[in-house]
């Protein structure tokens, strides 16, 4: 008993972070799962409980259906381009000659910067008006375009902006990984006649399961939150065009003052985002148990 | 000789793939620079870079866009958030690396289970809380929130970190005598150097950049951040696009600057929180 007690002393060390993330994780989530069945408008003393009207709300709700749709393609798309392109990079980097490390730095400086300053760096270039694009337009003799003035375009630029910001996060990740896979293995293929293609399939890419489940999970965590970069493109306009839940919650309470619904949608999106990053780690976890 | 001919060629055709992927990816910083230096009567395209300096957007944005002062603020809610983090982490992850009872691996899950709560899906009840413990617009506020959302990543490194430091110099302390809780102290904690470094540009540069907190829990003119200044500093000059981009473009030389100096650590540290 007195050794357990011994032992188990230095556990009083994790106490502190315990009680940062009780005060402002989980006490707050479950004062927003309360608020979330009720009809507070965000300042007032008085609200009263509404049921489950607020979700039934949500299902009906239009507005929901596009946001969801942005999101699922702001996290799943941006994704997918971040994994190629820094896959691509990443070979491509790996490889001697003059200039890589160079190039190396260049590509992971965009991740350093804000990603709402990154998104007004990019506003010089989408503005209609004087905008970079727009004069790349003129030279061939085009109409200017207004970028963000159009839904669906602005939630492909914005997916756009967000991967190219990034892709040197997945490609950082990938050349700790390429460089973890002993060049003795591709020489044993190459004299057993394997093709470029072969290799990669059955060497590069299976030992680069870690690299790949990191960079999958960091990405797409990080797309399903998307938040600063539609802030500072399209405060998720024109109308509801663009927004994303993240942006959506933030709507909802301080222009909507329906802090109630606006729980609602945050509860919503933390159970989207929970599963979402349960069921890809299983599968990530039973896949690299395969290998 | 043929053969070498041939291979010295591809090496230049490399180089030149690779600078073109460098100018692609430095188009919006070179837009910003020339938009920060022109003068608003200069109605030339944002592609012709300006043949001379004017620097009066800087001095508008320092003056009216108090980005230097936000920047100062900054360094103060990004110092006090880095300090809570590393302390509080590393404290935090000596009971979860050694003393790993079937409790302490729940905590530790839990604790990664932390990384994934998307931080706006919380922002009502987070909000009321911060109103009702008098914590908006307050540097200890945005800082223990900072701290309670970069925490998971801080124990997720240091816990790796200390897993790999052999058991057998504790035991060795304990055998002289040395009580458990002061093991950490005198034991692992000289030997986190290398780790605390990743723990630090890793999380340094999440609060640096922060805009989410910074715009909820930030509303008094006193305490500015980087990103909120710029923020608003940018709607209200919509019709002087110079003087935003000079705004933008202070916004980022810091931690841009710290990058290109310290450029193997940030590698390091981007590499060791991602991939266990």
């Amino acid at each position: 008993m007195k050794k357990t007690i011994k032992k188990n002393i230095i556990n009083i060390y994790y106490i502190p972070a315990l009680v940062l993330f009780g005060i402002f994780v989980i006490y707050p989530l479950l004062k927003g799962l309360q608020l979330s069945f009720t009809n507070w408008d965000g300042f007032s003393q008085n609200y009263s409980n509404v049921g489950w009207r607020n979700y039934q709300a949500l299902f009906k709700d239009a507005n929901i259906k596009t946001t969801l749709i942005n999101t699922v393609i702001y996290g799943f798309g941006s994704t997918l381009l971040q994994n190629v392109l820094g896959l691509a990079y990443a070979l491509f980097l790996n490889r001697k000659f003059t200039g890589r490390n160079v190039a190396r730095a260049v590509i992971y400086v965009p991740a350093m910067v804000a990603s709402l300053i990154m998104g007004y760096m990019y506003y010089f270039i989408l503005q209609y008006d004087g905008g970079a694009l727009n004069d790349i337009l003129a030279v061939f003799g085009l109409e200017a375009v207004d970028w963000l003035s159009k839904g669906s375009w602005a939630v492909i630029l914005i997916t756009l902006i967000n991967s190219i910001q990034f892709v040197g996060v997945s490609m950082i990740l990938y050349l700790a990984g390429l460089q973890g896979i002993p060049s003795s293995y591709y020489e044993a293929a190459e004299l057993d006649g394997a093709s470029k293609w072969q290799s990669f399939r059955h060497i590069t890419l299976p030992l680069l399961l870690p690299a790949i489940t990191s960079s999958v999970m960091l990405n797409l965590i990080g797309g399903l939150k998307l938040f600063d970069i539609i802030q500072a493109l399209t405060a998720g306009g024109p109308g509801f065009a663009s927004h994303s839940l993240a942006t959506l919650v933030s709507y909802t309470y301080f222009r909507g003052q329906n802090a109630g619904y606006s729980a609602t949608i945050g509860i919503f999106s933390f159970v989207l985002i929970m599963a979402v990053s349960i069921v890809l780690m299983r599968f990530f976890t039973k896949k690299e148990g395969d290998v | 000789m043929m053969k070498r001919a041939g291979k010295k060629r591809r090496i230049s055709a490399s180089t030149f793939v690779a600078l073109l992927i460098c100018a692609f990816h430095l188009i919006p910083f070179y837009i910003m620079i020339g938009v920060a230096l022109k003068s608003p009567y200069d109605t030339s395209s944002r592609w012709v870079f300006p043949g001379y300096l004017f620097l009066d957007n800087f001095k508008e944005a320092i003056r009216y866009g108090d980005i230097l002062k936000s920047i100062l603020s900054n360094v103060i809610i990004t110092g006090g958030a880095v300090v809570g983090i590393t302390v509080i982490g590393a404290l935090a992850a000596y009971p979860l690396a050694r003393n790993q009872t079937k409790f302490n691996k729940g905590v530790r899950t839990f604790s990664l289970g932390m990384m994934m709560v998307p931080a706006l899906s919380l922002l009502v009840p987070l909000y009321s809380l911060m109103v009702k413990i008098q914590g908006i617009s307050t540097y200890w506020g945005i800082i223990l929130v900072l701290v309670t959302f970069q925490l998971p990543t801080s124990i997720f490194l240091f816990t790796n970190f200390i897993v790999s430091i052999p058991k057998s110099l504790d035991e060795a302390a304990a055998i002289d005598g040395c009580p458990r809780l002061r093991i950490f102290f005198s034991i692992i904690l000289p030997q986190l150097k290398p780790v605390t470094a990743s723990v630090i540009i890793m999380t340094g540069v999440s609060c640096w950049n922060d805009y989410m907190f910074s715009l909820y829990f930030l509303q008094s003119p006193q305490i500015k951040s980087v990103t909120l200044s710029v923020a608003s500093f940018f709607t209200q000059t919509q019709s002087n696009m110079g003087a935003a981009a000079a705004g933008a473009l202070l916004g980022i030389v810091p931690i841009v600057a710290l990058y290109l100096c310290l450029q193997k650590y940030f590698v390091k540290g981007m590499v060791d929180s991602a991939i266990k």
